[in-house]
């Protein structure tokens, strides 16, 4: 699967494409197939989102999870700062990037 | 400490006014991101893995207290609480919000600081010798010069569109504390017959092309060194690789040229600019110097120390060195705690470091590339209390050069660049070697890791040295032997196949039993690889 993924202008966050908005949470993201073109164009004309692209992905029981580890560790933030990652409280999260 | 004249803070501030009113018009979508990228790139803000990450400028590593606080409030207010202190002698904050950057800029330009120049190819900030000013070796004051040096690549017209980045590093020891030839550009004062000049040597570097700089000239007179560095840099202005980013370092064109041809035109150059009359800044000298004076040492500072403590003993011979002035001793605290990143400080931390410089430390600070902070002049008495204060908030391990005190970039944890991921490599290597007496045993041996061939964490020129890759989409790393940034400069080489992330601290743990094994008498790691060669340490890797 492909999905669509950015970083918040304003703030910086990394998004995910969720189909109809933009979610900090990778679980939302969604398959966007061969057609995401326009909405990267869209998107960033509309200053929702900032250098967005298409990643390869696999749907897994959690929901998806990217391909390559540099987008894992995006998705969940540095693995060396638990505190700081989208899961604190899991000690585990840092197993899902590897 | 150098302080800013009108010019310096009106150039400074107009530049945050014009950023600012960048970032509004990209905000409102006045400009595209590929139009705003070089702007803001200018100003040293970055977008990385996980947000915009700001890299200010800290000259040649020097800074008071003030300054400190303020890196410490940014942190605080803008950040996530803490900053992490790089091998440039910068610091870069990780979690920075586009819309606060001009603030941010502005906080920065109120303590005369700023993030021109950390970015593009452009003269980066000049690197110096974290003990200048307090070092017993040194024949001159460096920082002086590295200031010269700052305004005079400020803002260079004619060097701001280089062929790529380029950087300076200025020392006044023969003891290389600061890489110097490692950079595009390194400068060594000396003496000779009496005055005061430079040796210059050129087209050092690291990254996916290392490179050892050759000395092109054994002595400048030092009221034309900065003529002779923009000789040098008009040169590879002139005919350095455009073409090619990853052949448009000085290091390939004084390769590809080769030494004598590059420094025959260099001299060509020389000797033209000086028909031209210009007056370059080193007029300025005199002014600047005053600045750098010596603070008000007590003359009649005692060198006795108690050292009945142990563990202040161990702290004291590890992590002090000699100073110029009897009775006082330069203090550097490691920012290497067992298991932590490697140059990271909270804000608390920077504030206590800030607070201590101002009580210790006549308000003085150095960014070390080693990623440590320095205070370069502490009198002896006041050590044991400095000691006391430092041990309470985690920044006194006493691990100067030793192999927990690491240096390693970022990584793929926060770089966008990065293949591998390097601060863990660090902290499961200072906790496999957590025991003070196993390290001190190791004697001096410098450990540097980098998470991608750019090579931020030095791995060239580590002791012992790590670069992660990629290899079909897992983490692997290599390790390598025999670098050194110091005097004696040289390469690393990879040993041979990579190892994942467990393998390569075993590894580590094989070359270093194979060192104690062989060591004879004095020698440093570095000695024995030297003597003993890289096929005993193969043989003991992989058999």
């Amino acid at each position: 699967m492909k999905i669509l993924t950015g970083n918040d202008l304003k703030t910086g966050d990394v998004t995910w494409w969720t189909g109809s908005d933009w979610s900090r949470h990778v679980e939302d993201a969604v398959d966007v197939g061969e057609n995401f073109e326009a909405i990267l164009h869209e998107e960033e004309a509309a200053r929702r989102v900032n250098v967005p692209y298409a990643i390869e992905a696999e749907m897994t029981e959690d929901g998806p999870r990217p391909a390559h580890i540099k987008d894992r560790v995006r998705a969940l933030g540095p693995t060396v700062r638990p505190d700081l990652t989208l899961k604190p409280a899991d000690p585990e999260a840092g197993n899902w990037v590897i | 400490m150098y302080q800013y004249d009108k010019y310096d803070q009106q150039m400074v501030d107009t530049r945050v006014a014009e950023f600012r009113d960048q970032v509004e018009r990209r905000l409102a979508g006045e400009l595209t991101e590929d139009q705003f990228k070089p702007l803001r790139l200018m100003n040293g803000l970055y977008l990385q893995l996980h947000a915009y990450m700001l890299r200010v400028a800290i000259p040649y590593g020097t800074l008071n207290s003030k300054q400190m606080r303020m890196l410490g409030h940014i942190a605080r207010k803008y950040d996530r609480d803490y900053g992490h202190f790089t091998t440039r002698q910068n610091i870069q904050y990780n979690w920075i919000k586009l819309e606060d950057a001009p603030d941010i800029l502005a906080d920065l330009a109120s303590v005369e600081m700023h993030a021109i120049q950390t970015s593009g190819n452009c003269i980066r900030n000049i690197s110096s010798d974290q003990y200048a000013g307090a070092a017993a070796d040194e024949i001159a004051d460096p920082r002086p010069w590295a200031e010269i040096l700052r305004q005079w690549s400020s803002f260079h017209p004619e060097f701001s569109y280089l062929p790529r980045k380029f950087k300076i590093a200025v020392i006044a020891s023969d003891d290389d504390r600061a890489a110097m030839r490692l950079h595009d550009i390194g400068i060594q004062l000396v003496h000779k017959d009496g005055e005061l000049g430079a040796k210059f040597y050129v087209g050092g570097g690291m990254g996916r092309t290392p490179m050892i700089a050759p000395e092109i000239r054994d002595f400048v007179p030092a009221d034309e060194l900065i003529s002779y560095a923009e000789a040098c840099l008009r040169v590879y202005n002139r005919y350095g690789r455009r073409d090619n980013k990853y052949k448009a370092r000085i290091k390939i064109l004084v390769h590809e040229l080769g030494k004598e041809e590059y420094t025959r035109q260099v001299e060509e150059e020389f000797a033209h600019m000086k028909t031209l009359g210009l007056n370059p800044p080193v007029e300025e000298l005199a002014r600047i110097t005053q600045y750098f004076a010596d603070p008000a040492f007590d003359t009649g500072a005692s060198d006795d120390l108690d050292l009945s403590d142990p563990d202040f003993k161990l702290w004291v011979d590890q992590n002090t060195v000699a100073h110029k002035q009897p009775g006082y001793a330069i203090a550097t605290i490691s920012l290497k705690p067992k298991g932590g990143i490697p140059g990271d400080a909270s804000s608390a931390q920077i504030d206590l470091m800030a607070d201590l410089a101002e009580q210790y430390s006549f308000d003085e600070m150095r960014v070390t590339h080693s990623q440590n902070i320095v205070l370069p002049h502490v009198k002896k008495s006041d050590l044991y209390a400095l000691w006391q204060k430092l041990d309470e908030a985690d920044l006194a391990p006493a691990n100067l050069h030793l192999i927990t005190d690491s240096i390693a970039c970022p990584g793929l944890d926060y770089c966008s660049l990065a293949n591998a991921r390097s601060i863990p490599l660090a902290q499961k290597i200072s906790e496999r070697f957590a025991d003070l007496g196993r390290q001190r045993e190791l004697g001096e041996l410098k450990l540097k890791i980098s998470g991608c061939i750019n090579a931020c964490g030095h791995h060239h020129a580590g002791h012992i040295g790590i670069l992660g890759v990629d290899r079909k989409g897992t983490e692997n790393y290599q390790l390598l032997l025999g670098g050194s940034a110091a005097e004696d400069t040289s390469l690393a080489k990879i040993t041979g196949p990579g190892f994942d992330e467990d393998g390569v601290i075993d590894a580590i743990e094989t070359v270093t039993d194979l060192y104690l094994k062989e060591r004879q008498e004095d020698e440093r790691f570095i000695d024995t690889y030297r003597r003993v060669g890289m096929a005993a340490f193969k043989e003991a890797i992989y058999g």
